[in-house]
Protein backbone atom coordinates (compact mmCIF):
# COMPACT_ATOMS: atom_id res chain seq x y z
CA UNK A 1 0.00 0.00 0.00
CA UNK A 2 1.65 3.41 -0.73
CA UNK A 3 0.42 6.46 0.94
CA UNK A 4 1.21 9.86 -0.10
CA UNK A 5 0.35 12.57 2.35
CA UNK A 6 0.72 16.47 0.99
CA UNK A 7 1.42 18.97 3.30
CA UNK A 8 2.70 22.31 3.66
CA UNK A 9 4.25 24.28 7.01
CA UNK A 10 2.24 27.22 6.21
CA UNK A 11 -1.34 26.80 5.74
CA UNK A 12 -3.17 28.76 2.40
CA UNK A 13 -0.34 27.53 -0.11
CA UNK A 14 -2.52 25.62 -2.29
CA UNK A 15 -2.88 22.39 -0.54
CA UNK A 16 -6.05 21.12 -0.54
CA UNK A 17 -6.90 22.73 -4.28
CA UNK A 18 -3.77 20.40 -5.45
CA UNK A 19 -5.18 17.50 -2.90
CA UNK A 20 -8.08 17.95 -4.71
CA UNK A 21 -7.06 17.42 -8.28
CA UNK A 22 -4.66 14.44 -7.60
CA UNK A 23 -7.49 13.04 -6.42
CA UNK A 24 -9.12 13.52 -9.69
CA UNK A 25 -5.88 12.12 -11.32
CA UNK A 26 -5.82 9.34 -9.19
CA UNK A 27 -6.49 5.30 -9.60
CA UNK A 28 -7.21 2.68 -7.83
CA UNK A 29 -6.98 5.26 -4.62
CA UNK A 30 -8.73 6.26 -1.02
CA UNK A 31 -8.97 10.08 0.14
CA UNK A 32 -7.86 10.58 3.04
CA UNK A 33 -8.94 14.68 4.55
CA UNK A 34 -6.68 14.83 7.77
CA UNK A 35 -7.57 18.31 8.26
CA UNK A 36 -9.57 17.12 11.01
CA UNK A 37 -9.68 20.82 12.70
CA UNK A 38 -10.42 22.97 9.45
CA UNK A 39 -11.30 20.92 6.87
CA UNK A 40 -12.46 21.59 3.36
CA UNK A 41 -11.43 18.76 0.74
CA UNK A 42 -14.94 18.00 0.86
CA UNK A 43 -15.94 21.43 -0.55
CA UNK A 44 -14.73 20.58 -3.54
CA UNK A 45 -15.37 16.68 -3.29
CA UNK A 46 -18.67 16.64 -2.32
CA UNK A 47 -19.12 13.13 -0.08
CA UNK A 48 -22.28 11.56 -0.43
CA UNK A 49 -23.70 8.23 1.33
CA UNK A 50 -21.74 9.19 4.30
CA UNK A 51 -21.79 7.10 7.18
CA UNK A 52 -20.65 9.09 10.40
CA UNK A 53 -19.06 7.95 13.56
CA UNK A 54 -19.06 9.62 16.98
CA UNK A 55 -15.44 10.02 17.71
CA UNK A 56 -14.54 9.79 21.72
CA UNK A 57 -11.34 9.72 22.98
CA UNK A 58 -10.09 10.83 27.24
CA UNK A 59 -12.19 12.46 29.40
CA UNK A 60 -12.96 15.45 31.12
CA UNK A 61 -12.77 16.18 34.17
CA UNK A 62 -16.39 17.89 35.69
CA UNK A 63 -16.65 18.78 39.43
CA UNK A 64 -20.22 17.97 41.15
CA UNK A 65 -20.72 21.07 43.03
CA UNK A 66 -23.27 18.78 45.38
CA UNK A 67 -19.93 16.89 46.58
CA UNK A 68 -17.63 19.39 46.69
CA UNK A 69 -16.07 21.22 49.96
CA UNK A 70 -13.81 23.62 48.46
CA UNK A 71 -10.88 22.58 49.59
CA UNK A 72 -8.81 23.81 46.69
CA UNK A 73 -6.94 20.79 46.12
CA UNK A 74 -7.19 20.41 42.74
CA UNK A 75 -6.63 24.21 41.89
CA UNK A 76 -3.18 23.62 43.53
CA UNK A 77 -2.81 19.92 41.68
CA UNK A 78 -3.86 21.22 37.75
CA UNK A 79 -0.52 22.24 35.91
CA UNK A 80 -2.91 23.47 32.67
CA UNK A 81 -5.08 26.52 34.73
CA UNK A 82 -8.01 24.46 34.20
CA UNK A 83 -9.41 25.08 37.77
CA UNK A 84 -11.38 28.53 38.30
CA UNK A 85 -12.45 29.21 41.83
CA UNK A 86 -15.32 32.09 42.38
CA UNK A 87 -16.25 32.58 45.76
CA UNK A 88 -15.65 29.30 46.82
CA UNK A 89 -17.50 27.73 43.87
CA UNK A 90 -15.14 26.02 41.91
CA UNK A 91 -15.52 24.81 38.11
CA UNK A 92 -13.27 23.13 35.37
CA UNK A 93 -13.10 25.21 32.38
CA UNK A 94 -13.27 22.24 29.87
CA UNK A 95 -11.01 24.28 27.06
CA UNK A 96 -7.94 23.90 29.30
CA UNK A 97 -8.61 20.62 30.70
CA UNK A 98 -6.43 17.98 29.30
CA UNK A 99 -8.11 15.10 30.94
CA UNK A 100 -5.20 14.35 33.16
CA UNK A 101 -7.39 12.87 35.86
CA UNK A 102 -4.75 14.19 38.89
CA UNK A 103 -7.59 16.30 40.15
CA UNK A 104 -10.06 13.48 40.21
CA UNK A 105 -7.58 11.22 41.57
CA UNK A 106 -6.08 13.62 44.42
CA UNK A 107 -10.29 14.73 45.25
CA UNK A 108 -10.44 13.97 49.05
CA UNK A 109 -14.00 13.86 48.65
CA UNK A 110 -14.37 12.46 45.18
CA UNK A 111 -16.30 15.20 44.03
CA UNK A 112 -15.00 15.11 40.27
CA UNK A 113 -16.65 13.46 37.66
CA UNK A 114 -14.44 11.86 34.58
CA UNK A 115 -16.65 11.00 31.86
CA UNK A 116 -16.02 10.49 28.08
CA UNK A 117 -14.87 12.99 26.23
CA UNK A 118 -16.88 13.38 22.74
CA UNK A 119 -14.15 15.02 20.45
CA UNK A 120 -16.33 14.70 17.32
CA UNK A 121 -16.90 12.87 14.62
CA UNK A 122 -15.04 10.88 11.82
CA UNK A 123 -16.79 9.67 8.43
CA UNK A 124 -16.85 7.39 5.57
CA UNK A 125 -18.08 8.51 1.98
CA UNK A 126 -17.81 8.24 -1.59
CA UNK A 127 -17.19 10.58 -4.17
CA UNK A 128 -17.13 10.82 -7.56
CA UNK A 129 -12.96 10.24 -7.68
CA UNK A 130 -13.59 7.27 -4.84
CA UNK A 131 -14.20 6.64 -1.67
CA UNK A 132 -12.88 9.17 0.66
CA UNK A 133 -11.87 9.05 4.40
CA UNK A 134 -12.98 11.93 6.48
CA UNK A 135 -13.73 13.53 9.59
CA UNK A 136 -14.65 16.63 12.28
CA UNK A 137 -13.15 18.08 15.08
CA UNK A 138 -15.86 19.50 17.49
CA UNK A 139 -14.48 23.25 18.14
CA UNK A 140 -12.00 23.33 20.62
CA UNK A 141 -10.96 19.94 20.83
CA UNK A 142 -7.41 18.38 21.14
CA UNK A 143 -7.05 14.58 20.27
CA UNK A 144 -6.54 15.78 16.84
CA UNK A 145 -3.15 13.76 16.82
CA UNK A 146 -5.14 10.53 17.88
CA UNK A 147 -8.07 11.04 14.98
CA UNK A 148 -5.71 11.57 12.41
CA UNK A 149 -4.20 8.04 13.39
CA UNK A 150 -7.52 6.83 13.35
CA UNK A 151 -8.35 7.85 9.80
CA UNK A 152 -5.09 6.39 7.94
CA UNK A 153 -6.12 3.45 10.36
CA UNK A 154 -9.89 3.15 8.64
CA UNK A 155 -8.44 4.50 5.10
CA UNK A 156 -5.81 1.80 4.86
CA UNK A 157 -9.00 -1.05 6.11
CA UNK A 158 -11.06 0.32 3.75
CA UNK A 159 -8.40 0.04 0.41
CA UNK A 160 -7.84 -3.22 1.82
CA UNK A 161 -11.97 -4.35 1.40
CA UNK A 162 -11.83 -2.66 -1.78
CA UNK A 163 -8.51 -3.92 -3.13
CA UNK A 164 -7.28 -0.28 -3.71
CA UNK A 165 -3.80 0.40 -3.43
CA UNK A 166 -3.23 3.96 -2.86
CA UNK A 167 -4.20 6.19 0.05
CA UNK A 168 -3.96 9.63 -1.09
CA UNK A 169 -4.10 12.49 2.12
CA UNK A 170 -4.15 16.03 2.64
CA UNK A 171 -2.47 17.20 5.74
CA UNK A 172 -2.72 19.73 8.48
CA UNK A 173 -0.66 23.24 8.04
CA UNK A 174 2.25 23.40 11.13
CA UNK A 175 4.81 20.54 12.29
CA UNK A 176 2.75 19.56 15.59
CA UNK A 177 1.03 16.94 16.91
CA UNK A 178 -1.94 15.99 13.80
CA UNK A 179 1.22 16.28 11.35
CA UNK A 180 3.50 13.99 13.34
CA UNK A 181 0.45 11.64 13.63
CA UNK A 182 -0.18 12.20 9.75
CA UNK A 183 3.44 11.85 8.62
CA UNK A 184 4.77 8.68 10.74
CA UNK A 185 5.04 5.81 7.85
CA UNK A 186 4.25 7.27 4.86
CA UNK A 187 5.59 6.50 1.30
CA UNK A 188 6.40 10.22 0.26
CA UNK A 189 5.26 13.90 1.65
CA UNK A 190 4.78 16.33 -1.36
CA UNK A 191 5.28 19.89 0.33
CA UNK A 192 3.17 22.43 -1.44
CA UNK A 193 4.96 26.06 -0.62
CA UNK A 194 5.08 29.13 -1.83
CA UNK A 195 7.94 31.85 -2.59
CA UNK A 196 7.92 33.95 0.26
CA UNK A 197 9.73 34.43 3.53
CA UNK A 198 6.65 32.48 5.80
CA UNK A 199 6.45 29.73 3.19
CA UNK A 200 9.83 29.06 2.91
CA UNK A 201 10.65 29.45 6.82
CA UNK A 202 7.73 26.94 7.08
CA UNK A 203 8.67 24.58 4.59
CA UNK A 204 12.11 24.45 5.94
CA UNK A 205 10.48 23.23 9.50
CA UNK A 206 8.31 21.00 7.89
CA UNK A 207 10.94 19.49 5.75
CA UNK A 208 13.04 19.13 8.68
CA UNK A 209 10.54 16.98 10.56
CA UNK A 210 9.99 14.85 7.59
CA UNK A 211 14.18 14.43 7.94
CA UNK A 212 13.64 13.99 11.29
CA UNK A 213 11.46 10.66 10.63
CA UNK A 214 12.87 9.63 7.85
CA UNK A 215 9.85 10.26 4.96
CA UNK A 216 11.38 10.69 1.87
CA UNK A 217 10.00 14.01 0.79
CA UNK A 218 9.26 16.17 -2.43
CA UNK A 219 8.49 19.66 -3.11
CA UNK A 220 5.79 22.21 -5.38
CA UNK A 221 6.55 25.62 -5.70
CA UNK A 222 2.70 27.11 -6.27
CA UNK A 223 2.82 30.97 -7.36
CA UNK A 224 6.53 30.57 -8.10
CA UNK A 225 6.03 33.74 -10.13
CA UNK A 226 5.27 35.97 -7.20
CA UNK A 227 8.93 36.14 -6.14
CA UNK A 228 11.68 34.59 -8.82
CA UNK A 229 14.52 34.83 -6.18
CA UNK A 230 12.45 33.33 -3.03
CA UNK A 231 11.65 30.38 -5.32
CA UNK A 232 15.22 29.94 -6.46
CA UNK A 233 16.15 30.05 -2.75
CA UNK A 234 13.71 27.27 -2.20
CA UNK A 235 14.96 25.02 -5.09
CA UNK A 236 18.35 25.50 -3.58
CA UNK A 237 17.27 24.40 -0.28
CA UNK A 238 15.94 21.33 -1.66
CA UNK A 239 18.27 20.48 -3.67
CA UNK A 240 21.28 20.52 -0.89
CA UNK A 241 18.86 18.48 0.97
CA UNK A 242 18.10 16.12 -1.69
CA UNK A 243 14.15 16.82 -1.62
CA UNK A 244 12.92 16.18 -5.35
CA UNK A 245 11.52 19.06 -7.11
CA UNK A 246 8.26 18.23 -8.62
CA UNK A 247 7.69 21.48 -10.09
CA UNK A 248 6.43 24.89 -10.36
CA UNK A 249 2.72 26.30 -10.30
CA UNK A 250 2.19 29.89 -11.19
CA UNK A 251 0.11 32.10 -9.38
CA UNK A 252 -2.98 32.40 -11.21
CA UNK A 253 -6.82 32.86 -10.01
CA UNK A 254 -8.29 30.26 -11.97
CA UNK A 255 -7.83 28.00 -8.80
CA UNK A 256 -10.33 30.15 -7.33
CA UNK A 257 -12.93 30.22 -10.31
CA UNK A 258 -12.38 26.53 -9.82
CA UNK A 259 -13.00 26.26 -5.75
CA UNK A 260 -15.81 27.95 -6.58
CA UNK A 261 -17.62 25.95 -8.93
CA UNK A 262 -16.72 23.09 -6.59
CA UNK A 263 -14.24 21.49 -9.12
CA UNK A 264 -11.35 20.41 -9.32
CA UNK A 265 -8.83 22.32 -10.78
CA UNK A 266 -8.36 18.97 -13.46
CA UNK A 267 -12.09 19.06 -14.38
CA UNK A 268 -12.60 23.07 -14.65
CA UNK A 269 -12.51 24.26 -18.38
CA UNK A 270 -9.24 23.51 -20.25
CA UNK A 271 -6.15 25.51 -18.44
CA UNK A 272 -2.70 25.48 -18.70
CA UNK A 273 -2.44 25.20 -14.85
CA UNK A 274 -4.13 22.36 -15.03
CA UNK A 275 -1.96 20.62 -17.39
CA UNK A 276 1.35 21.83 -15.58
CA UNK A 277 -0.66 20.24 -12.31
CA UNK A 278 -0.79 17.32 -14.03
CA UNK A 279 2.82 16.60 -15.33
CA UNK A 280 3.51 17.09 -11.81
CA UNK A 281 1.18 14.48 -10.92
CA UNK A 282 2.55 11.73 -13.11
CA UNK A 283 5.68 12.75 -11.62
CA UNK A 284 5.04 11.79 -7.96
CA UNK A 285 3.32 8.84 -9.00
CA UNK A 286 6.38 7.33 -11.17
CA UNK A 287 8.59 8.06 -7.83
CA UNK A 288 6.19 5.74 -5.61
CA UNK A 289 6.96 2.13 -5.96
CA UNK A 290 4.15 0.00 -8.23
CA UNK A 291 1.92 -2.20 -5.31
CA UNK A 292 2.56 -5.93 -6.15
CA UNK B 1 -5.66 45.57 26.09
CA UNK B 2 -5.25 42.22 24.12
CA UNK B 3 -6.15 41.71 20.01
CA UNK B 4 -5.73 38.31 18.91
CA UNK B 5 -5.83 37.87 14.78
CA UNK B 6 -7.08 34.83 14.45
CA UNK B 7 -8.67 32.57 11.02
CA UNK B 8 -9.40 29.17 11.02
CA UNK B 9 -8.33 28.67 7.59
CA UNK B 10 -4.66 29.24 7.32
CA UNK B 11 -2.84 31.57 4.94
CA UNK B 12 -5.38 34.05 5.02
CA UNK B 13 -3.48 36.85 6.12
CA UNK B 14 -3.35 36.78 9.61
CA UNK B 15 0.39 37.39 9.50
CA UNK B 16 -0.12 40.39 7.14
CA UNK B 17 -3.00 41.79 9.21
CA UNK B 18 -0.42 41.47 12.85
CA UNK B 19 2.53 43.14 11.46
CA UNK B 20 0.69 46.26 9.59
CA UNK B 21 -1.46 46.92 13.12
CA UNK B 22 1.94 46.81 14.65
CA UNK B 23 3.48 49.02 12.39
CA UNK B 24 0.07 51.86 12.31
CA UNK B 25 -0.25 51.16 16.73
CA UNK B 26 0.36 54.85 17.85
CA UNK B 27 0.69 53.52 20.98
CA UNK B 28 4.08 51.31 22.03
CA UNK B 29 3.02 47.13 21.52
CA UNK B 30 4.01 44.07 22.49
CA UNK B 31 4.03 41.58 19.11
CA UNK B 32 3.22 38.26 20.32
CA UNK B 33 3.20 35.18 17.97
CA UNK B 34 1.60 32.76 19.47
CA UNK B 35 1.97 30.27 16.37
CA UNK B 36 4.49 28.54 18.10
CA UNK B 37 4.65 25.47 15.22
CA UNK B 38 5.34 27.92 12.41
CA UNK B 39 5.93 31.56 13.88
CA UNK B 40 6.12 34.17 10.60
CA UNK B 41 5.66 37.67 12.24
CA UNK B 42 9.41 38.26 12.73
CA UNK B 43 10.28 37.53 9.12
CA UNK B 44 7.83 40.75 8.63
CA UNK B 45 8.90 42.67 11.27
CA UNK B 46 12.37 42.41 11.64
CA UNK B 47 12.85 42.70 15.23
CA UNK B 48 16.47 43.03 16.86
CA UNK B 49 16.21 39.86 19.50
CA UNK B 50 17.83 41.03 22.56
CA UNK B 51 17.53 37.28 24.99
CA UNK B 52 16.26 33.43 24.60
CA UNK B 53 15.32 31.02 27.22
CA UNK B 54 14.27 27.21 26.63
CA UNK B 55 10.76 26.45 27.65
CA UNK B 56 10.37 22.74 29.03
CA UNK B 57 7.96 20.03 30.29
CA UNK B 58 8.57 18.01 33.66
CA UNK B 59 8.52 14.98 32.95
CA UNK B 60 9.09 11.89 35.51
CA UNK B 61 12.28 10.04 35.79
CA UNK B 62 12.38 6.80 37.67
CA UNK B 63 14.76 5.30 40.29
CA UNK B 64 14.99 2.01 39.95
CA UNK B 65 15.99 1.50 43.75
CA UNK B 66 13.33 2.68 45.20
CA UNK B 67 9.72 2.00 42.45
CA UNK B 68 7.96 -1.26 44.40
CA UNK B 69 7.04 -2.10 41.36
CA UNK B 70 3.25 -1.09 42.43
CA UNK B 71 2.23 0.29 39.24
CA UNK B 72 -0.04 2.97 40.52
CA UNK B 73 1.62 6.05 38.28
CA UNK B 74 0.90 3.36 34.95
CA UNK B 75 -2.36 3.34 36.04
CA UNK B 76 -3.04 7.22 36.32
CA UNK B 77 -1.42 8.06 33.70
CA UNK B 78 -4.02 8.79 30.83
CA UNK B 79 -1.64 9.27 28.08
CA UNK B 80 0.44 5.85 28.26
CA UNK B 81 3.55 8.02 29.02
CA UNK B 82 4.61 5.82 32.09
CA UNK B 83 3.22 1.87 32.39
CA UNK B 84 4.29 -1.15 34.32
CA UNK B 85 5.43 -3.49 31.62
CA UNK B 86 6.26 -6.99 33.35
CA UNK B 87 8.56 -6.12 35.96
CA UNK B 88 9.40 -3.46 34.13
CA UNK B 89 8.25 0.31 35.20
CA UNK B 90 9.49 2.57 31.62
CA UNK B 91 8.50 5.93 30.34
CA UNK B 92 7.14 7.12 26.54
CA UNK B 93 8.88 11.01 27.36
CA UNK B 94 7.16 12.30 23.58
CA UNK B 95 3.85 10.77 25.43
CA UNK B 96 4.06 12.57 28.51
CA UNK B 97 1.65 15.71 28.99
CA UNK B 98 3.65 16.94 32.38
CA UNK B 99 0.58 16.62 34.39
CA UNK B 100 2.51 15.42 37.35
CA UNK B 101 0.27 13.00 38.47
CA UNK B 102 2.71 9.83 38.20
CA UNK B 103 5.31 11.96 40.53
CA UNK B 104 2.66 12.98 43.02
CA UNK B 105 0.87 9.19 43.67
CA UNK B 106 4.09 7.24 43.72
CA UNK B 107 4.25 5.97 47.45
CA UNK B 108 8.06 5.23 47.50
CA UNK B 109 9.25 8.81 46.09
CA UNK B 110 10.64 6.74 43.06
CA UNK B 111 9.98 9.36 40.73
CA UNK B 112 11.73 12.53 40.25
CA UNK B 113 11.31 15.39 37.93
CA UNK B 114 13.00 15.53 34.19
CA UNK B 115 12.57 17.45 31.52
CA UNK B 116 11.26 17.66 28.06
CA UNK B 117 12.66 20.49 25.91
CA UNK B 118 9.12 21.88 24.31
CA UNK B 119 10.81 24.83 22.48
CA UNK B 120 12.55 28.44 22.36
CA UNK B 121 10.82 31.38 23.48
CA UNK B 122 12.65 35.07 22.05
CA UNK B 123 11.94 38.39 22.65
CA UNK B 124 13.19 41.71 21.63
CA UNK B 125 12.78 45.18 20.58
CA UNK B 126 11.11 46.47 17.37
CA UNK B 127 11.38 50.43 17.46
CA UNK B 128 9.11 51.73 19.85
CA UNK B 129 7.60 48.09 20.47
CA UNK B 130 8.37 44.34 21.90
CA UNK B 131 8.20 41.38 20.10
CA UNK B 132 7.94 37.81 21.83
CA UNK B 133 7.58 34.50 19.95
CA UNK B 134 7.64 31.15 21.05
CA UNK B 135 9.28 28.21 18.55
CA UNK B 136 8.60 24.92 18.75
CA UNK B 137 10.97 22.02 18.56
CA UNK B 138 10.51 20.19 15.11
CA UNK B 139 10.04 16.74 16.58
CA UNK B 140 7.79 18.20 19.54
CA UNK B 141 3.90 17.55 19.28
CA UNK B 142 2.63 19.25 21.65
CA UNK B 143 2.12 23.24 21.24
CA UNK B 144 -0.08 24.81 23.97
CA UNK B 145 2.28 23.79 26.65
CA UNK B 146 4.74 25.84 24.77
CA UNK B 147 2.09 28.66 24.34
CA UNK B 148 1.85 28.29 27.92
CA UNK B 149 5.30 29.43 28.59
CA UNK B 150 5.07 32.38 26.49
CA UNK B 151 2.35 33.58 27.61
CA UNK B 152 3.83 33.37 31.08
CA UNK B 153 7.03 35.63 29.37
CA UNK B 154 4.07 37.96 28.50
CA UNK B 155 3.17 38.04 31.80
CA UNK B 156 6.35 39.17 32.88
CA UNK B 157 6.71 42.10 29.97
CA UNK B 158 3.42 43.49 30.73
CA UNK B 159 4.48 43.62 34.56
CA UNK B 160 8.06 44.95 34.02
CA UNK B 161 5.72 47.95 31.79
CA UNK B 162 3.28 48.14 34.02
CA UNK B 163 4.42 52.08 35.65
CA UNK B 164 4.51 52.95 32.07
CA UNK B 165 2.36 56.40 31.27
CA UNK B 166 0.32 54.40 28.55
CA UNK B 167 -0.41 50.80 29.50
CA UNK B 168 0.88 48.34 26.75
CA UNK B 169 -1.41 46.89 23.97
CA UNK B 170 -0.72 43.72 22.88
CA UNK B 171 -1.30 41.66 19.55
CA UNK B 172 -1.42 38.27 19.15
CA UNK B 173 -0.27 36.59 15.71
CA UNK B 174 -2.57 33.42 16.80
CA UNK B 175 -1.94 29.50 15.03
CA UNK B 176 -4.73 28.48 12.32
CA UNK B 177 -7.68 26.43 12.79
CA UNK B 178 -10.13 26.03 15.39
CA UNK B 179 -8.70 23.25 17.59
CA UNK B 180 -6.77 23.79 21.05
CA UNK B 181 -4.16 25.76 19.88
CA UNK B 182 -6.12 28.56 18.39
CA UNK B 183 -8.29 28.47 21.60
CA UNK B 184 -5.41 28.84 23.52
CA UNK B 185 -4.35 31.61 21.20
CA UNK B 186 -6.93 33.89 21.49
CA UNK B 187 -8.79 33.29 25.23
CA UNK B 188 -7.14 35.77 26.97
CA UNK B 189 -7.67 38.73 24.43
CA UNK B 190 -10.40 41.63 24.79
CA UNK B 191 -10.85 41.22 20.90
CA UNK B 192 -10.52 38.83 17.90
CA UNK B 193 -10.03 39.60 14.08
CA UNK B 194 -10.97 37.09 12.17
CA UNK B 195 -9.21 37.19 8.74
CA UNK B 196 -10.66 35.50 5.70
CA UNK B 197 -10.65 35.37 2.43
CA UNK B 198 -14.22 35.56 0.00
CA UNK B 199 -13.43 31.40 -1.16
CA UNK B 200 -15.66 28.60 -0.07
CA UNK B 201 -12.75 27.12 1.91
CA UNK B 202 -12.29 30.72 3.79
CA UNK B 203 -16.03 30.97 3.91
CA UNK B 204 -16.32 27.21 5.62
CA UNK B 205 -13.13 27.99 7.98
CA UNK B 206 -13.88 31.26 8.98
CA UNK B 207 -17.42 30.19 10.29
CA UNK B 208 -16.03 27.50 11.95
CA UNK B 209 -13.43 29.68 13.62
CA UNK B 210 -16.80 32.16 14.34
CA UNK B 211 -18.57 29.35 16.21
CA UNK B 212 -15.93 28.10 18.06
CA UNK B 213 -14.70 31.25 19.46
CA UNK B 214 -18.56 32.65 20.03
CA UNK B 215 -19.28 30.92 23.50
CA UNK B 216 -16.06 33.06 24.85
CA UNK B 217 -18.15 35.99 24.51
CA UNK B 218 -15.73 38.44 23.27
CA UNK B 219 -15.95 41.21 20.56
CA UNK B 220 -15.25 40.20 17.20
CA UNK B 221 -15.05 41.36 13.70
CA UNK B 222 -13.73 40.43 10.53
CA UNK B 223 -10.98 41.04 8.00
CA UNK B 224 -11.84 40.19 4.48
CA UNK B 225 -8.27 39.94 2.43
CA UNK B 226 -8.23 39.23 -1.09
CA UNK B 227 -11.67 41.26 -1.16
CA UNK B 228 -13.05 40.96 -5.13
CA UNK B 229 -11.41 37.50 -5.70
CA UNK B 230 -13.73 35.15 -4.74
CA UNK B 231 -17.69 35.23 -4.29
CA UNK B 232 -20.16 36.35 -1.56
CA UNK B 233 -20.55 34.10 1.07
CA UNK B 234 -18.39 35.46 3.59
CA UNK B 235 -20.39 38.43 3.45
CA UNK B 236 -23.57 37.16 3.22
CA UNK B 237 -23.12 34.50 6.22
CA UNK B 238 -21.37 38.13 7.97
CA UNK B 239 -24.57 39.97 7.13
CA UNK B 240 -26.68 37.10 8.42
CA UNK B 241 -25.14 36.74 11.78
CA UNK B 242 -24.42 40.78 12.26
CA UNK B 243 -20.43 39.61 12.44
CA UNK B 244 -19.11 42.99 11.54
CA UNK B 245 -16.69 43.31 9.20
CA UNK B 246 -13.96 46.02 10.45
CA UNK B 247 -11.97 46.10 7.24
CA UNK B 248 -10.75 44.96 3.62
CA UNK B 249 -8.08 44.46 2.17
CA UNK B 250 -8.39 44.40 -1.70
CA UNK B 251 -7.17 41.26 -4.35
CA UNK B 252 -3.93 42.54 -6.20
CA UNK B 253 -0.97 40.99 -7.03
CA UNK B 254 0.76 43.61 -6.49
CA UNK B 255 -0.26 43.00 -2.58
CA UNK B 256 1.20 39.25 -3.22
CA UNK B 257 4.12 40.59 -4.49
CA UNK B 258 4.89 42.95 -1.87
CA UNK B 259 4.12 39.61 0.75
CA UNK B 260 6.37 38.06 -1.10
CA UNK B 261 8.92 40.29 -0.83
CA UNK B 262 8.73 40.54 3.04
CA UNK B 263 7.48 43.92 3.19
CA UNK B 264 4.32 45.21 6.16
CA UNK B 265 1.74 45.63 3.73
CA UNK B 266 0.40 48.92 5.48
CA UNK B 267 4.23 50.40 4.70
CA UNK B 268 3.57 49.49 1.06
CA UNK B 269 1.46 52.31 0.00
CA UNK B 270 -0.61 55.07 1.16
CA UNK B 271 -3.75 53.23 0.33
CA UNK B 272 -2.70 50.31 2.76
CA UNK B 273 -1.48 52.26 5.17
CA UNK B 274 -4.91 54.14 5.32
CA UNK B 275 -6.84 50.71 5.96
CA UNK B 276 -5.05 49.54 9.05
CA UNK B 277 -5.21 53.30 10.44
CA UNK B 278 -8.69 52.87 10.07
CA UNK B 279 -9.11 49.00 11.09
CA UNK B 280 -6.77 50.01 14.21
CA UNK B 281 -9.58 53.13 15.36
CA UNK B 282 -12.35 50.02 14.81
CA UNK B 283 -10.50 47.77 16.91
CA UNK B 284 -9.98 50.28 19.66
CA UNK B 285 -13.51 51.83 19.66
CA UNK B 286 -14.76 47.76 19.63
CA UNK B 287 -12.29 46.79 22.17
CA UNK B 288 -12.21 49.39 24.32
CA UNK B 289 -14.59 48.79 26.86
CA UNK B 290 -14.11 45.03 27.05
CA UNK B 291 -10.24 45.45 27.40
CA UNK B 292 -8.25 44.83 30.43
CA UNK B 293 -5.50 47.28 32.01
CA UNK B 294 -2.05 45.86 30.89
CA UNK B 295 -1.42 43.31 34.27
CA UNK B 296 -1.36 39.44 34.08
CA UNK B 297 -1.83 37.39 31.19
Amino acid sequence: MNEILIISGKGGTGKTSLTAAFAHLAKNHVICDLDVDAPDMHLILKPENTKSVEFISGHEAVINPDKCEACGKCLEMCQYGAVNENDDIFSINPLKCEGCKVCVEFCPVDAIDFPDRKCGHWYSSDTRFGPMIHAQLFPGEENSGLLVSLLRKKAKELAGEKGLDLILSDGTPGIGCPVIASLSGVTLAVIVTEPTPSGRHDMERVAELCGHFNIPAGIIINKYDLNEKEAAAIEAYSRKKGFTLFGNLPHDPVITRAMINAQAITEYEDNDFAKQLTGIWEQIIRTVKPVK
Amino acid sequence: MKIAVASGKGGTGKTTVSSSLVSVWESPVIALDLDVEEPNLHLFLNPEFTDKRMANMEIPKIDDALCSKCGQCGELCQFKAISLMGEVLMTFPEMCHGCGGCIAICPEGALTKDFRELGEITWGKNGKNEFLMGRLRVGEAMSPPLMRAVKEKLGEMLDASSTDVIPKDVIIDAPPGVSCPAINAVMDSDLIILVTEPTPFGFYDMKLAHEAFLPMGKPMGVVINRAGLGNSEVYDYCNEVKLEIFAEIPYDRKIAEAYANGDVISESSDEMKQIFISLADKVKEKAGSNASQGGAA
